[in-house]
């Protein structure tokens, strides 16, 4: 397993001077070349986990090793082979693109490279830009430029940090196209993220982070599979009073007084049945004039696997 | 890579830089306080005073105001250096980037030590345009010129770190640093002073460190050479160890 780890997490703890745990003998191991999506409500210890391998905080405990390299002992190795785009748009106002993402490339201890450095820009659509002072661009183009400076020294492992958090859903897509890009070029992306279809749509695997706890790692599909619960909500024209006998086999529950029916299924296999229960609200007789399928949210699947686990 | 040279350059050239964008209030603003000073102690006062030590007051007080716009330049530039990356959050880039603690200080505190020394010598320049002036060891004077610069910077980084707002990085040049400058012999020398004053100067460090860079010009000062150069070792020293024990427990800058 650990044999194609890029990046190998054991035992990593954080408490912070307030008290607060923030990471729990975290352990992971990533592999090299996937994306990697790391889903938690905030405060879960998402950033402390991505600062605490990047050295901006100090685990209490636990090891990092970056394609083989100790992230203390030999952090030099380690950290050249990281780049770290934060959740907050941290940029100097003054200086121009270029100059900014030639200075970060210079930090990580590499000589210029001005055709490197033309491609990252270009990749990233700011080659237009790159004379212009940072305060003068929009948001969602300080972010990439947040992202060209991550790249500037050609790292192995991209880390993001809510990388579409607060961006709009135009530029969500073409970040989310970029980062796709990214792993064609052999990167291995790990972002967090507490969208959950940002997760489906980028991700070859998923963690879930709670309170700290590295809860489960799994492929995507099958962590959606298992956990992800969706509902068909029909609107009826005639409100119930109650549920009919015969539709006593979904469990459908009854909202805003009688005149929604909701049923509730697994992606297991909840899909298969959703016809045989048309047709039998159809016989029924019960009109109803629009219907409606959607997904759980990620706090929807917290709840369920956090209660999962208690009651197991 | 054993030591990060291109990382070191990249801080240097980037604070060297930010200097350029804000030449008017680097240069410009201390050149001129200094001219006033010539105009005001120097020739409106000084034409009716007597020379100090053999040397006329005009041009007595040329070491004394280097030393004065050094120090506050030195603190306030490395201090803002250090502590607006902290205060914009682009430190995260600096603290993940492969750097050891002495490359980070090296570059910020090089650059700001780069900044006093020219500042220093454009401040001799405009002395020189109003008073005579004869450096009697110019080897000493630019390096003890160097040796302060670089404390002196040493210490801002340190302000720049442990300060929590705009008004604690102002703090310490503004409130300890230019009060002990102007009490420590930068525009007179202590023998003027009553008996009692002057002994409760000795207890004024900066009196050393002035002292020091008027005996490089006029080959006497309140305190021996040797003295002097030994505070100011001794200032670069507490302030290495200071910097050293930072980064060592990671105060203020990692949680």
């Amino acid at each position: 397993m650990s044999g194609d780890a890029v990046l190998s997490i054991r035992g990593l703890s954080k408490r912070y001077g307030s008290g607060l745990e923030a990471l729990k003998a975290v352990d992971l191991d990533i592999h090299r070349g996937e994306i990697f999506a790391l889903l938690g409500p905030n405060g879960a210890g998402k950033t402390t986990l991505i600062s605490a391998i990047c050295g901006i905080v100090q685990p209490t405990a636990g090891r990092v090793s970056v394609d083989g390299h100790d992230h203390q002992r030999d952090y030099r190795q380690a950290r050249q082979r990281i780049g770290l785009v934060p959740q907050e748009l941290h940029t100097e106002a003054f200086e121009t693109v270029r100059a900014t993402v030639s200075f970060s490339r210079g930090l990580f201890g590499l000589p210029a490279n001005p055709g490197h450095i033309e491609q990252v820009l270009r990749d990233l659509s700011l080659w237009d830009k790159r004379d212009s002072q940072i305060r003068e661009l929009s948001g969602g183009m300080k972010r990439r430029v947040m992202i060209a400076k991550a790249l500037a020294h050609e790292p192995q492992v991209l880390f993001l940090d809510e990388p579409t958090a607060g961006v709009d859903v135009e530029l969500r897509r073409t970040l989310w196209t970029q980062v796709e890009a990214l792993r064609g070029r052999g990167v291995t992306v790990i972002l967090t993220t507490h969208y959950i279809e940002e997760a489906q749509e980028l991700a070859d695997r998923i963690g879930i982070i709670h309170r700290g706890e590295l809860l489960l790692v799994d492929d995507k599909h099958r962590l959606m599979r298992e956990l992800g619960r969706r509902q068909l909500r029909l609107h009826l024209l005639e409100p119930l009073a109650e549920v009919p006998a015969e539709l006593a086999d979904w469990a459908p529950s009854l909202e805003a007084q009688g005149t929604e029916l909701v049923y509730r299924f697994d992606q297991r296999d909840g899909e298969r049945r959703i016809p045989e229960l048309l047709a039998r609200v159809h016989a029924l007789g019960l009109d109803y004039n629009d219907l409606n399928t959607s997904e759980s949210s990620l706090e929807d699947i917290f709840v369920d696997f956090v209660a999962q686990r208690s009651g197991a | 890579m054993s030591f990060n040279r291109h990382g070191v350059w990249a801080i240097y050239t980037f604070e060297m830089a930010r200097w350029r964008r804000t030449l008017w209030q680097s240069l410009v603003a201390p050149v001129l306080t200094t001219t006033l000073y010539f105009v005001v102690f120097g020739a409106a006062i000084g034409e009716r005073m007597d020379s100090v030590d053999g040397v006329p007051y005009g041009a007595f007080i040329v070491p004394g105001l280097i030393m004065l716009t050094l120090f506050t330049q030195s603190l306030s530039n490395a201090s803002f250096g250090i502590y607006f990356p902290q205060f914009s959050g682009t430190i995260y880039e600096i603290l993940s980037a492969p750097l050891s603690s002495l490359e980070i200080v090296l570059g910020y505190v090089g650059a700001a030590a780069t900044k006093s020394v020219i500042l220093g010598l454009v401040i001799l320049a405009t002395g020189a345009c109003f008073v005579e002036l004869n450096i009697a060891h110019p080897v000493w004077m630019a390096a003890y010129l160097l040796l302060m610069a670089l404390t002196f910077s040493l210490f801002g980084f340190i302000i720049g770190i442990w300060a929590r707002n705009f008004e604690q990085l102002q703090f310490v040049p503004m409130l300890v640093v230019t009060p002990l400058t102007f009490l420590g012999g930068a525009f007179y020398s202590i023998d003027m002073l009553p008996p009692a004053w002057q002994t409760a100067t000795l207890a004024n460090p900066i009196v050393y460190l002035i002292s020091g860079f008027r005996w490089t010009f006029y080959g006497s000062g309140d305190v021996g050479f040797a003295l002097s150069l030994g505070c100011a070792l001794a200032a670069l020293g507490i302030g290495l160890a200071w910097v050293w024990w930072i980064f060592r427990t990671g105060y203020r800058l990692k949680q």
